[in-house]
């Protein structure tokens, strides 16, 4: 078999196709994570400090949604970015920045889900000491998403891990635009229907390295911010 | 100038609080007010910890009445209270006590709290990595930062080792010196007998006696509060 050997000296040799997929395939990954972090903490983090009416059904769909269909999501998005779509006059479809948007709405729910557990089991240890201090609602949910900042890393590592590894939605809303929105699971379904097995094996090897070296800084970071902050 | 209104006294009328089918506490009718310690004395589960919660207004009474200096809305501005486990919020000491400042109190203040119950060395260390007793010096620096009136310390010491336990019971006597109201829940007799102005004596959630602390334990009124002080078990 030739085709492992070449696929390592792709990579060895840095070939700039292959590097121009990897970048993108992290920006986007990156991106529509911590997009969705961004807009996923503060909702969990609400839904866990707050009762309402609605508020068991919320939390329900919120944990089934963390199973959606990626082929499902970059069917919706492509809907709402298509030219007669309700956001076409952006004319972001086919574009990264579609990417990332599907993939954010793609990892939502997981960021959401699991934070807003994480803080609501935070909460029942924090309740009486927050309140005999008379810390009002918005300090609350700052001082709760800080305390669990180092479970939040990980749950941020779920949601990339989710993005980095899905197809559809990039396929869908990306087009797989050679040298544009061609990402490492695109190409690599691209390349494997082909038949150019050398590239697929390459970018799949380059792929899951990418996932475990991500997971490896953010796990040392969190070992030092764990000694730091005890 | 004019000063936030007085919490004291703190007045419970005929309070009860029930879990479900269990009273916790049984029409309890209790005046705290200005002056020495008060320590609520009695055995593991007599309904101390629910009264302190009840008198900080952590727990809304399931029936009868409390008013803080007459109001019953207070807002617990001047009440702060320091738990049997208190929570180490993931920052450093002196962050800890910045975090319970009232607004216009700046660092230095923080650092003088810390002083004054000895943890001034400490104010960079991860409030998670101290130890027990220095936890909760660390958790009376923070309740003293809201600059209370009234400070609820439920069985402070109650896992600490003596010299633990004396550092915090200084930081107690201290404090009562300096005019703040102390409230505080001990199964600890000893301690009473150190700290207490006077003495409520609960069993199974009703207050057997409320006496100052050398007729309480010169001359007990009951035969219950007379068996505890014997060292007997009280059920």
């Amino acid at each position: 078999m030739h085709d492992g050997a070449s696929a390592f000296s792709l990579v060895l040799e840095g070939d700039p196709t292959l590097y121009a997929i990897v970048r993108l395939s992290l920006m986007v990954s990156l991106s529509a994570t911590a997009l969705a972090g961004l807009i996923g903490f503060p909702l969990g983090a609400l839904l866990a400090l707050t009762r309402f009416p609605g508020r068991n059904i919320i939390v329900v769909v919120l944990n089934a949604f963390m199973g959606l269909p990626p082929v499902v999501v970059g069917l919706a998005v492509f809907l709402l970015l298509s030219r007669s779509g309700p956001l076409g006059s952006f004319g972001l479809l086919f574009t990264p920045q579609a990417m990332i948007i599907a993939q954010a709405v793609l990892v939502l729910p997981i960021v959401a889900a699991l934070a807003r557990q994480t803080i609501e089991d935070l909460w029942h240890e924090y309740r009486d000491e927050l309140t005999a201090l008379r810390v009002g609602p918005l300090r609350r949910v700052a001082t709760l998403l800080w305390d669990a900042r180092f479970s939040l890393v990980t749950v941020l590592l779920a949601g990339f891990g989710r993005a980095a590894a899905e197809v559809g939605t990039v396929m869908i809303v990306g087009g797989n635009i050679d040298g544009f929105t061609r990402t490492m699971t695109t190409a690599i379904a691209l390349e494997t229907s082909k038949g150019d097995l050398p590239l697929a094996v390459g970018l799949g090897v380059v792929l899951i390295a990418l996932v475990v070296a991500v997971n490896a800084l953010a796990w040392g970071v969190r070992r030092i911010g764990e000694i730091r902050a005890g | 100038m004019h000063g936030p209104a007085s919490d004291l006294p703190v007045e419970l009328k005929e309070v009860s609080c029930r879990f479900g089918d269990v009273a916790v506490l049984d029409r309890v009718t209790l005046s705290l007010r200005p002056g020495a310690p008060t320590l609520l004395v009695g055995p593991n589960g007599s309904g101390k910890s629910t009264l302190l919660r009840i008198a900080m207004g952590l727990l809304p009474p399931s029936g009868g009445t409390i008013a803080w200096g007459g109001r019953p809305d207070s807002d617990g501005t001047r009440r702060a209270m320091v738990f049997q486990r208190p929570v180490m919020l993931r920052r450093t000491a002196l962050a800890n006590v910045v975090y319970a400042l009232p607004a216009g109190r700046d660092r230095s203040h923080a650092l003088r709290l810390l002083a004054r119950v000895g943890l001034e060395r400490l104010a960079d260390r991860p409030a998670r990595r101290l130890s027990g007793g220095e936890q909760q010096r660390l958790a009376l620096a923070r309740a003293l930062a809201r600059d209370p009136e009234i400070l609820f310390l439920d069985e402070p010491t109650a896992s600490l080792d003596p010299a633990a336990t004396k550092a915090v019971e200084d930081i107690v006597r201290d404090t009562a010196a300096a005019g703040v109201k102390i409230v505080m829940a001990s199964h600890d007799l000893g301690q009473a007998r150190r700290l207490a102005g006077d003495v409520v004596f609960l069993v199974r959630g009703r207050v057997l006696e409320h006496a100052p602390a050398e007729t309480f334990f010169a001359k007990p009124g009951t035969p219950q509060a007379a068996a505890f002080l014997r060292g007997d078990l009280v059920i």
